[in-house]
């Protein structure tokens, strides 16, 4: 067996102890039927030591394929949404060391879970680096971020958890209709993975040839089938769906494709979801969450940004200048990215100075905590995927 | 406004909110509340007493933290909208004009392009309003905190031990109770022992801990207003050097903006991964991705004038030889050189041979160098070729004029006169590559296209940033700053005996009232102090009770 394929063994057995821990830690949290909560620290604790185990598997493939490929394993789409599940586990290490709170366990887990899946979408061969990535600084700047990010998430997994319990699911509001909007959106990840996995089974594969927006000739292959069609296409592949709109050359409707799909599936999960249960995904959720205190909610939810905060400050700010200005000759450049984290940084600010100088603390801040990954989600995602820049490397 | 005075006779600057010296809350609305509101200490802020003047006016409006996050939260959305379409700097249009980049949103991105070219979203980050933006910020971080700092910091640093019962029973952490004899001396003890600064006065005593972590949100905001200056400076002619240098092989030229400096172009290279020789792992992304490049590299020699050289001395000191790669720039002397770009196969020489058109005899080879052509040509028979014109970006004519688009020798075109043995009057002909032009009549000679020699272009970028340091320097105390105010946090005990030798407490920190909690539990159970309860806790006990008694 190689050193790659000992890593993505790995990988997996980190994929399965994360799944087994989700349930035992939804058992955890969710008592007998008697209500009462006896089991909760015995079951927590065992649903704790599967996760750690889990951890260290992921930590095992991080660094048999940091061996296998020479560089940091953060090069990538793959590379990096992989590290990022890893260190969302791994925030979540920290504060369940700190704090004891199995039910952080039961939104972390299967979040982390999902990114994996997510990850493992893209392209996860091997790869060379091109040469504004060979730098040391790679590893130092990219993990640093990628740290930070876990760290941050781990708010607003508290933020939802606190939502959960307080917001009221049996009356209609925009909380109840945001909070369901997260779970919705959630789901979609998984129907994306579906998607995926689905049409990657079966082999599709359909040719086209369009014409791109700077005029040029160019050729595409969809591996979905094409609900919209790229601009002027002409379709190569015979016996495919003929694409039913065709979009102007700024859109790459392949990647539209791909979005159209992911919601089909997500949103046919969703409704069989809510058809079996008879109820919203957020009410499915609240027996877990009623013996939750909230109060720890927001001191945990607050705790995971200031420990969050100066750590992206230090790997998405300071260091990521100090290797623009060596690799790119200015440390600034208003390129897509760094604007991002710019934007997740004056976040954070606003956060911290509205709860500490205007008092916002409970729902409020939960809210926030929540939005903070949504922005976290949206960098890695629409940055890396739909807007150009000198990251998109995936 | 008038100074205040307390009932303890001292006079308090106008606005304050509790009594410098004993504590008492002198405002009503203070006296009437439960709990003192400790933020900065009751000190009267400069925002909160005045609000006659436009001095006022503006100094109240950039102390608050409503506009301060209000700055962020604009800053924050207008830089994501900038992201929506490519900024101009990346836009690539073979002539860069106003009018071309306009035609390029446009074209490329239909009506949205157009609208985002008039908001003048296209170069966001420059505009005059994204500017004052960032100046409101640094001025909100200037004034707000020197609003709150100042009074801050007189006030912890004028502390008085003794305050007066109606301070301390409004504290959050509240004791009263008898006690023994030596509870005073082993509550000393005890909080020295915890590290805190003890120090009494009469009855009482005042115990504190870590008051620097109150100075964490100012230290950070100066390390940003560093930053923001630092930023500023580099508009200060000399702070900054943003130069291209495009160096073909073998080539050497003055180094812009680094006077005495030239650089010297040994080779260029690209280097592809091939797959092999331990590349094999790549393999298969190699198969799925086709070409990834390895390395950029240009070889270079750097030259110095010698310092005591004479002006026109063309003497050069050798310096360093230097490979420049991507990540790994060339430095000297505050100066670092980028490889940022290249061409490669730029043509260097054409190659032609004077020949009969109707016999297709030679009569000799010239070789014309594209950067500096040489006026004539003398061939070995006698023969002379002029270059009358050289175009060395041929785009067309205009006028009957031939025109060039750009001094490059990418689509060179030669204005020629033939002289020859045979043909002593000369002959005009206009060349190009594949297609020649006679414009006086058929010729009987012609430059027939022998060879052409290419050579690659280095494309370097020459920086100096004298600000660098600054922006550290402001990165660092940032940094500094933040830790300082969030993992530390300010306790204090205020402690006084009574007449009757029963015991007033109380306790305040700035936050993590858990910890001071824990470090108050061991000195009470040493010095056998009276229980303490946690008012605010009390409060909201309370008050969820009234909620749930009243549906």
């Amino acid at each position: 067996m190689s050193l790659t394929d000992i890593s993505s063994n790995l990988l997996y057995v980190a994929f399965i102890s994360y799944l087994i821990a989700t349930f035992v830690f939804g058992g955890a949290v969710k008592g007998n039927k008697a209500g009462t909560f006896k089991s909760e620290k015995r079951w927590g604790t065992i649903a704790f030591a599967i996760t750690v185990f889990g951890f260290l598997a992921n930590l095992g493939y991080f660094f048999t394929r940091w061996g296998a490929t020479g560089h940091a394993p953060l090069s990538n789409m793959f590379e990096f949404t992989t590290a990022f599940g890893m260190t969302l586990v791994g925030g979540f290490i920290v504060i369940y060391a700190l704090y004891k709170t199995p039910v952080i366990g039961m939104i972390v887990l299967p979040v982390a879970l999902l990114i994996i899946a997510f990850a493992s979408m893209f392209p996860s061969e091997v790869s060379p680096l091109i040469p504004a990535l060979q730098s040391n600084w790679l590893a130092i700047h990219v993990s640093t971020v990628v740290i930070a990010e876990g760290i941050l998430a781990i708010s607003a997994a508290a933020g939802l958890v606190f939502l959960l319990k307080e917001v009221d699911m049996t009356k209609k509001s925009k909380q109840r209709f945001w909070l369901e909007a997260i779970m919705y959106s959630l789901v979609l990840v998984i129907g994306f993975v579906v998607a995926s996995t689905y049409f990657t089974a079966t082999g599709y594969e359909a040719e086209f040839t369009y014409v791109d927006k700077e005029g040029v000739d160019a050729a595409i292959t969809y591996k979905m089938p094409p609900i919209f069609g790229m601009n002027e296409y002409t379709q190569m592949t015979e016996g495919t769906l003929t694409p039913f709109v065709e979009t102007p050359a700024v859109v790459n409707a392949s990647k539209l494709t791909t979005v159209a799909w992911s919601l089909i599936f997500g949103t046919i999960l969703y409704w069989i979801i809510r058809l079996i249960a008879r109820k919203r995904i957020a009410a499915l959720l609240k027996p877990f969450v009623k013996n939750v205190n909230l109060q720890l909610m927001d001191e945990i939810g607050y705790r995971a940004i200031i420990i969050g905060f100066p750590v992206f400050t230090l790997g998405a700010l300071i260091f990521a200048m100090i290797w623009a200005q060596i690799a790119w000759s200015r440390f600034w450049g208003w390129d897509p990215k760094e604007v991002w984290a710019l934007v997740t940084w004056l976040f954070y600010a606003a956060y911290l100075h509205l709860r500490l100088g205007k008092g916002w603390q409970g729902k409020k801040s939960a809210w926030l905590g929540v939005a903070g990954f949504a922005i976290i989600m949206f960098n890695l995602v629409a940055v890396n995927l739909i807007i150009a820049g000198l990251h998109s490397y995936a | 406004m008038e100074k205040m005075q307390c009932t303890c006779g001292h006079i308090n600057p106008p606005g304050t909110v509790l009594c410098e010296a004993c504590g008492r809350s002198l405002t009503e609305k203070e006296q009437n509340s439960k709990l003192v509101d400790m933020r900065y200490e009751g000190t009267a802020r400069r925002s909160q007493t005045y609000n006659k003047s436009i001095v006022d006016k503006i100094w109240n409006f950039f102390s608050s933290v409503k506009v301060g996050v209000s700055i962020i939260v604009a800053l924050l959305v207008a830089a994501a909208i900038g992201t929506i379409l490519p900024q101009e700097q990346y836009v690539t249009v073979p002539v860069r004009t106003d009018a071309t980049i306009e035609a390029y949103y446009s074209d490329v991105y239909g009506s949205i392009g157009k609208v985002y070219y008039f908001l003048g979203f296209n170069d966001l980050y420059n505009s005059f309003w994204f500017i004052i933006l960032v100046g409101m910020l640094a001025i909100s971080l200037i004034i707000a905190s020197l609003d709150r700092f100042v009074p801050l910091y007189r006030s912890l640093k004028n502390q008085r031990v003794l305050r007066h019962q109606s301070f301390m029973n409004k504290q959050r952490i509240y004791a009263e109770g008898p006690a023994d004899a030596d509870s005073m001396q082993k509550a000393e003890a005890k909080l020295k022992e915890l590290k805190y600064k003890v120090s009494t006065d009469k009855n009482g005593l005042l115990a504190e801990k870590g008051r620097f972590s109150r100075w964490g949100p100012y230290v950070n905001h100066i390390g940003l207003i560093i930053f923001l200056f630092g930023v500023m400076l580099r508009m200060m002619p000399g702070f900054y050097v943003d130069e291209t240098l495009w160096l073909r092989e073998g080539e050497t030229r003055a180094i812009p903006e680094a006077p005495g400096y030239t650089l010297e172009n040994k080779g260029f290279e690209v280097e592809n991964y091939t797959g092999e020789d331990g590349e094999e792992k790549f393999g298969e992304a190699l198969d799925r991705v086709g070409t990834v490049a390895k390395n950029y590299q240009t070889d270079v020699v750097l030259y110095q004038k010698p310092e005591d050289a004479l002006p026109g001395e063309t003497n050069l000191e050798k310096v360093k030889e230097y490979p420049i790669r991507v990540n790994q720039p060339l430095k000297f002397d505050g100066y670092a050189v980028y490889q940022m770009d290249f061409k490669e196969d730029e043509l260097k020489t054409m190659t032609f041979a004077l020949t009969n058109k109707e016999t297709e005899e030679s009569l000799g080879n010239l070789t014309i160098d594209l950067i500096n052509p040489e006026k004539e040509y003398t061939l070995d028979g006698g023969s002379v070729v002029k270059l009358l014109g050289y175009y060395p970006d041929f785009s067309g004519f205009e006028d009957g004029e031939p025109q060039t688009k750009t001094p490059l020798p990418n689509n060179p075109g030669f204005l020629i006169e033939m002289t020859t043995p045979e043909t002593p009057q000369g002959e005009t002909s206009f060349i190009t590559i594949q297609n020649t032009v006679e414009p006086f009549g058929d010729n009987d000679y012609k430059l027939a296209f022998q060879s052409v020699e290419t050579r690659d272009v280095s494309g370097l970028t020459i920086r100096k940033d004298r600000t660098l340091p600054i922006l550290g320097l402001g990165g660092l105390i940032f940094m500094i700053g933040v830790a300082q105010g969030m993992y530390f946090n300010h306790r204090r005990f205020w402690i006084q005996q009574q007449a009757d030798g029963g015991i007033i407490l109380a306790g305040h920190t700035n936050k993590n009232w858990f910890g001071l909690k824990k470090d108050l539990d061991q000195v009470k159970e040493y010095a056998s102090l009276p229980a303490y309860t946690d008012q605010q806790e009390e409060i909201e006990k309370l008050e969820k009770e009234e909620a749930e008694l009243t549906p």
